[in-house]
């Protein structure tokens, strides 16, 4: 029996028959219509996955004329402190435009963390004017809302993890709300800063990491600068798949954020003001390639049919059926990235 | 779509700011370069049309519009503001 060579969840090669990859192809979409509530794929979206995920030759490439564009988070560090190459962030950002030639990149501080910008903001601001008047592409100044930050002894709020198993529900919901004001308040304060410097926008990576909380904190910050700034652009990267209810009684634009998977969740950030949406979905390690890949198209499938804006998959490692791994093998990276343009859809990565 | 070697910056500006889908904003791009959309994400045409039109490119030989420079040219291009030009030009006094 022919076998084909593809990948499981943790990077590493499976070999498996044409049965075996359409029974992982119908489970992997079973489980998110289960779990999401979302249609199925059609027979033949189906068809395609199985034909993309068996197609000969170590990398494919999309068909001519769907090439997409891509965002990143922190991407301009990259170089620097990720590859350990003795460069800055502006340097970095031009390495990215004129030797990677990427679409855009983002300027973010090592520590990625809005409460952390907050003191070194005028620094920041500072290197993006110089990014910007040495770049051609758009640059985007990412960090995380990480609430978790606000909590004692880093922060002023009392830690909503340490209060929910001693019972102390009402308190731990308050502090979680308190938290959120400080959040937005810091956002908005980095927001406009970087704005006033020259950035294209804003990346709001990993939003809802600590919850339903978390995300709210992003939603209300968005709401206000986009207010503040009409022609700001707005990147709205997801955390998970499923927004974690800490709090669980949290609502923007009158929808309860807990429990939202991405084609909910697009909904509320669109609402906010995002002009970009950054989709999540986890990638299940002990699960194949055609498992994790199926899912990940059901899901998202279903989010850029809801979204109005576009949807650029999340593919770091271990997100949107893209390996577990610090290095991803580029046979499952392009089949996958192949199979999110043609069969979910997306707008970008 | 590769960035400045192609159009990809070009097209990610668009969504970014009005928030079109891919082949939305390809259509807006392709329309204000005069180029058809599959002209976009082929090097060979967008070198040339981005050299002559002075809007950035990979490697710029001497006295190419470089950065902040080709991003002015590119604005008037698209027909939307692009937040640093404006910003450079409050800072260098030209308006």
């Amino acid at each position: 029996m022919k076998k084909y060579m593809t990948r499981m969840g943790d990077g590493y090669r499976v070999e498996l028959s044409e049965e075996e990859i359409w029974e992982d192809i119908k489970a992997g979409m079973e489980d998110a219509v289960s779990r999401g509530g979302v249609p199925e794929l059609s027979g033949e979206e189906q068809q395609k996955l199985f034909d993309i995920i068996t197609m000969p030759g170590t990398v494919v490439g999309v068909e001519f004329g769907k090439e997409v564009v891509m965002t990143s988070d922190s991407g301009a560090g990259k170089v620097g402190h990720l590859a350990g190459i003795q460069i800055d962030r502006i340097i970095g950002a031009q390495i990215h435009e004129r030797v990677c030639a990427n679409d855009s990149v983002d300027l973010g501080h090592i520590d990625y963390t809005y409460k952390a910008v907050k003191a070194v903001m005028h620094d920041e601001a500072a290197d993006m004017q110089h990014t910007v008047n040495n770049t051609v592409m758009p640059i985007l100044y990412g960090a995380m809302t990480n609430l978790g930050q606000y909590t004692k002894p880093d922060g002023p709020c009392d830690n909503w993890a340490e209060l929910l198993p001693q019972g102390k529900i009402k308190e731990a919901l308050a502090a979680q709300e308190e938290a959120v004001e400080h959040a937005v308040k810091d956002i908005v304060y980095i927001g406009d800063g970087m704005y006033e410097c020259g950035a294209d926008g804003m990346n709001f990576d990993t939003c809802g990491a600590s919850g339903d909380a978390d995300f709210l904190a992003a939603l209300k910050a968005v709401s206000i600068l986009r207010e503040k700034h009409p022609d700001m652009g707005v990147e709205m990267g997801m955390a998970g798949e499923f927004v974690l209810g800490m709090h669980g009684g949290l609502t923007f634009d009158g929808k309860r954020l807990a429990g939202m998977y991405p084609h909910e969740q697009v909904k509320v950030c669109e609402a906010a003001g995002a002009t970009i949406f950054g989709a999540v979905v986890n990638t299940n390690t002990n699960e194949s390639l055609p498992w994790n890949l199926a899912r990940v198209c059901t899901f998202l499938k279903a989010c850029t049919d809801a979204a109005t804006i576009p949807v650029h998959a999340n593919v770091g490692m271990g997100v949107c059926a893209i390996p577990m791994t610090d290095f991803p093998a580029i046979d499952a990276v392009s089949r996958i990235d192949k199979a999110l343009v043609e069969v979910a859809k997306v707008d970008g990565f | 779509m590769c960035g400045v070697r192609n159009a990809g910056d070009m097209v990610l500006r668009v969504q970014l700011l009005k928030g079109l889908k891919i082949d939305a904003a390809k259509e807006y791009v392709a329309e204000k370069l005069g180029v058809s959309v599959l002209d976009l994400s082929d090097c060979s045409v967008m070198t040339e049309l981005r050299a002559k039109l002075g809007i950035g490119v990979m490697q710029p030989l001497d006295g190419m519009p470089t950065n902040v420079e080709a991003k002015i040219r590119m604005e008037k291009i698209l027909g939307f503001p692009i937040n640093s030009v404006t910003r450079f030009k409050e800072r260098a006094g030209l308006e």
